[in-house]
């Protein structure tokens, strides 16, 4: 005669286990009662009812005092109101906190968006993925690799024969170069390309008018948007006629929409057929497999991969040059052909192979803005801990009054998460502002994409995780202090608790400091470089380019109306502008000796004025001569192929040319003359020979060096509006054409400079806040002093003094860093400055003066301050 | 002061508890009820409201007298505070205060 198991069983869980005991007896008590009375049956049913109710979802009793949850909405108001009060409260604090948060920010946004911008290169193509330019491959005598993508003719009509099937397009094409295009009285000079038919559809160009079959028509040109609008202005250029370098005619039939910034073919103002091309130089079809000159692009099938396809075609052109004659030197290259897919063309498609390239300024500044951020981060970090001991009995009180560890919890990553999210709409703001300044100076057209969804995921998750990381040691810590301790006030902090402080201090100045010596190194070579004696006279040298039939056999002519304005004190033509080679060659010997050209040696032919034109400064023998018949086989040399010949005195020795494409001739060295710079200014000059022989691609001219520019130009204009009438007068200066060889680190330097700067306020920004605190905290310390009779400046050394030592640790880290970056950057450049240990000195102790001032500041007026004050509050 | 609320049937418990003098418990106060007032009384309820008078300071409890029929289990004896005497009389108090008000022609009416 027992009670239902079930029902007891179910009591002894779920009972409440306060009142459980006596439940039970006396239920089994009723039983026996409710048994007697009414019988087995309907005591069982009485008993399963009364435990089924006394069940603690329905007989809990409750509690006294309910916790809300922590993240109740009301306590969630309530965390952001104290934030905020707290952030009102220590304005300078936030100010801090947030200004370094938001640059540091702003910084790496702008680094974010640069690095995409590389990173997506091309990727406006839709046939990204299975686009490749095809390249040869070789080793140089030296061992360094090369990838070439100049390439033989043949090369094209071979895989067009015998590979097809792997291909959707074999495209063959001229290299990119100014044309002249005139429709109607305009005449324009723009960037194109002459390429086969399917590239319209290959680069998936956005057509505004017209179609891709655009140029399946020899006598077409498509027209980029920008190029149309120029043009023929607001009118149809539907089949207008253009006039390509006064010979080639083409009918307009189609208008693409400009390529963005970011693609390879940005700069490619029209495309117009290749067989348009080589109707007017028919000798392009006849080359063979020794001269290369051609691009080759190719879009390979869905159903294959570059790897395979590379596999399939590497050896072609090896099996060809082993059945020509004189090829030696080529074959011995081990050139293969090799398929370079698009998405390696702007970051790892560079001719040296060896280099490391674009790809790794890429990831300098993606770690430049790694490291602004994470400065910002360390000064959010190491202000809010120094300020969370200020806190503890904040912590002690909320606690005694009924605050949960979890509501603490709450509240203190609310104000950490409130300060990162204002800093992030601070940031957002800056880079809105700066983005133009930005895109000048890296040479970019980026823009924030306010539309895209990973651009606010990578936000919004970047702010949370620097919210939580900057937050979570109040957070978490400060929450645990047990309230009768900290409200005794026996939580002491003990001297080893700001030592994580001081090493984020260290690793802030560390990155500061490398970056300062960085910056001031970069600009030093490129200082250097500028100060590098040229070897002719930059100043009013003007270059023309022949660009047309019409300029030839007129030099005579050209020469004296130029010297008749009068303005004009010299005109010579040339082979190459001077700051350019744009003839190699080698072969040359003494004596049956090869004087060994290690790149192939510039072979430019000049006019006899030529040096007087470009101020030529003569080591030893003379200049040409005009009227000396026999100066036609002279040849003057520049120091550096002197220096080659091995002779103290070479002038008047006789030297051999013979290459394979002209027949073997002796010369004689006239005249040596200094180095000129003419390709990179930060490598060795290039071994040189000048010789008068007539093909020349340049007019240059020598404006008297008491006229004016502004004067000068209209006349010599004139002369060419009227000799050269279909030609649109464009000139180069020597001096801004040899300043663009500076560009690319001048933007480097110019982009470290601003990094370093911003990095050095922010860290000086986080130490402004820390010696405010310490200042403060010190207060009852430093009155003390005051009254015992320490001086203003020895209180002033007291508080800086730690900082110091911080910032001198830093300095001796970064030093070993600086040096050794620096030394390698330095390896790219053949000609540069030495590491000299000035630089370090001057920046360390920079940094070391930017340091006091900022910690003096606090120090000083607390060491000003009247003892009695500060000795009076509490 | 503002004076406690009892319920009816708080009321009805309290009483019995005070009727039961030294031995009232959880069975003997429902079986008490049942007998007296004729109705059927749950366990559970009458040992929730034990609780919350309890909790209300009108009842306070002790543990003793564990017997085998309980299987060993201790009883929870409850004995009426000072308080709990208080309310009771408060109660009764405003009842008669009501009694008395009634007209005697309305008393008459009811039977009284």
């Amino acid at each position: 005669m027992k009670p239902p198991r079930w029902a007891s069983t179910l009591l002894d869980w779920w009972g409440d286990p306060n009142t459980v005991e006596e439940v039970q007896g006396d239920l089994l008590e009723l039983y026996a009662y409710w048994v007697k009375t009414g019988g087995e049956r309907k005591a069982r049913w009485r008993y399963g009812l009364s435990v089924v109710k006394l069940l603690r979802p329905f007989a809990k009793r409750k509690e006294a005092y309910s916790n809300p949850f922590f993240l109740h909405p009301a306590m969630v108001r309530n965390y952001l109101k104290i934030a905020f009060r707290n952030l009102v409260k220590h304005k300078g604090y936030s100010g801090i906190n947030m200004g370094g948060l938001a640059v540091g920010m702003a910084v790496a946004m702008l680094n974010g968006l640069w690095i995409y911008d590389e990173l997506s290169f091309n990727t406006y193509h839709q046939n990204y993925d299975s686009i490749a330019q095809v390249t040869e491959r070789g080793i140089r005598k030296e061992g360094t690799r090369y990838s070439g993508t100049s390439l033989p003719y043949p090369l094209a009509t071979e895989l067009k024969a015998n590979y097809q099937s792997y291909f959707k397009h074999i495209l063959i094409s001229q290299q990119p170069d100014d044309y002249i295009l005139a429709a109607g009285d305009t005449k324009l000079t723009k960037k194109g390309q002459f390429i086969e038919a399917g590239a319209p559809e290959m680069l998936s160009l956005k057509m505004l008018r017209g179609t891709w079959a655009g140029l399946n028509d020899p006598h077409s040109i498509l027209l980029s948007a920008s190029a149309a609008e120029a043009l023929f202005g607001k009118a149809d250029p539907l089949d207008k006629l253009v006039r390509i370098n006064t010979k080639m005619d083409a009918k307009v039939t189609g208008v693409y929409e400009d390529l963005p910034h970011n693609t390879g073919f940005h700069d490619i103002k029209f495309l117009a057929p290749f067989d348009l091309w080589t109707s007017v130089n028919p000798w392009v079809k006849e080359q063979q497999w020794d001269n290369w000159f051609l691009f080759i692009y190719a879009q390979i099938q869905p159903n294959t991969d570059f790897d395979r396809v590379s596999a399939l075609i590497k050896d072609i052109e090896l099996n060809k040059l082993k059945g020509l004659e004189g090829q030696q030197e080529q074959i011995a290259r081990q050139p293969q052909i090799h398929l370079l897919p698009m998405r390696d063309w702007h970051l790892h498609g560079h001719y040296n192979m060896d280099d490391t390239g674009p790809v790794q300024f890429v990831w300098l500044i993606g770690l430049i803005g790694v490291f602004v951020l994470l400065l910002a981060c360390i000064n959010f970090m190491n202000l809010s801990t120094a300020r969370s001991e200020k806190r503890a009995k904040e912590v002690g009180i909320r606690k005694a009054v009924g605050s949960l560890r979890g509501q603490l919890i709450g509240q203190f990553f609310s104000e950490s998460f409130l300060v990162v999210l204002l800093a992030f709409v601070w940031a957002l703001v800056l880079v809105t502002l700066s983005l133009s300044w930005f895109n000048d100076v890296a040479a970019k057209q980026l823009s924030v994409p306010w539309t895209n969804l990973y651009f606010w995921l990578a936000s919004v998750g970047f702010t949370l995780l620097t919210g939580f990381v900057a937050g979570s040691y109040p957070a978490l810590y400060l929450s645990s202090f047990q309230p009768v301790k900290v409200l005794k006030g026996v939580i002491r902090v003990g001297r080893f608790a700001t030592i994580p402080r001081q090493v984020l201090v260290v690793l802030q100045f560390t990155v500061s400091v490398t970056l300062i010596i960085g910056t001031s190194m970069v600009y030093r070579q490129i200082q250097y470089a500028k100060n590098r004696p040229v070897g002719y006279s930059r100043d009013g040298l003007l270059m023309i380019q022949k660009k047309t039939a019409e300029f030839s056999g007129k030099y005579e002519l050209f020469r004296t109306e130029l010297k008749n304005t009068g303005v004009v004190s010299e005109v010579a033509e040339s082979r190459s502008s001077v700051t350019n080679i744009t003839m190699w060659n080698g072969g040359f010997s003494r004596k049956g000796n090869e004087i060994p050209c290690p790149n192939g040696c510039g072979t430019l032919s000049v006019t006899p004025e030529y040096g007087k034109t470009v101020g030529w400064e003569f080591r030893a023998g003379r200049d040409f001569e005009r009227g000396r018949t026999t100066d036609s086989s002279g040849l003057v040399i520049n120091e550096s192929f002197a220096k080659m010949i091995g002779l103290k005195n070479p002038v008047g020795e006789t030297l051999v040319w013979a290459t394979n494409w002209r027949k073997a001739e002796t010369y004689t060295v006239l005249g040596v003359v200094k180095d000129m710079v003419a390709m990179s200014p930060y490598e060795k000059t290039v071994p040189t020979v000048f010789l008068m022989e007539n093909y020349h691609d340049w007019i240059n001219i020598r404006i008297h060096p008491n006229v004016s520019t502004a004067v000068a130009l209209p006349k010599i204009e004139a002369v060419f509006r009227k000799l050269v009438p279909n030609a649109p007068f464009d000139y180069k200066f020597a001096d801004q054409e040899y300043a663009l060889k500076f560009a690319a680190e001048e933007r480097i330097g110019k982009l470290a400079g601003f990094f370093a700067g911003l990095a050095i306020f922010i860290s000086c920004l986080g130490l402004f806040g820390l010696a405010s605190f310490t200042a403060e905290q010190r207060t009852k310390e430093i009155g003390v002093r005051k009254v015992l009779g320490a001086s203003v400046f020895n209180l002033w050394r007291l508080l800086s003094k730690d900082f110091v030592k911080l910032v001198v640790i830093a300095f001796g880290i970064a030093t070993p860093i600086a040096w050794y970056s620096l030394a390698t950057w330095l390896q790219n450049f053949q000609y540069r400055t030495e590491i000299s240990w000035w630089i370090f000195a001057v920046s360390g102790a920079g940094a070391l003066a930017i340091t006091l001032l900022t910690v003096s500041f606090q120090s000083i007026k607390a060491a000003l301050m009247n003892p009695v004050k500060s000795l009076r509050s509490e | 002061m503002k004076r406690a609320f009892l319920g009816e049937f708080e009321e009805v418990v309290l009483l019995t508890v005070a009727v039961l003098d030294e031995s009232a418990y959880g069975v003997t106060v429902t079986q008490e009820i049942e007998q007296k007032t004729g109705r059927a009384v749950g366990f559970s309820t009458v040992h929730t409201t034990l609780q919350r008078l309890e909790e209300k300071g009108y009842l306070s409890s002790k543990m003793s007298g564990a017997t085998a029929e309980r299987g060993g289990r201790r009883k929870r004896f409850f004995s009426v505070t000072a308080a709990g005497r208080k309310a009771l009389v408060d109660v009764k108090s405003i009842r008669e205060q009501l009694w008395d008000a009634l007209p005697p022609q309305t008393l008459q009416l009811m039977g009284g």
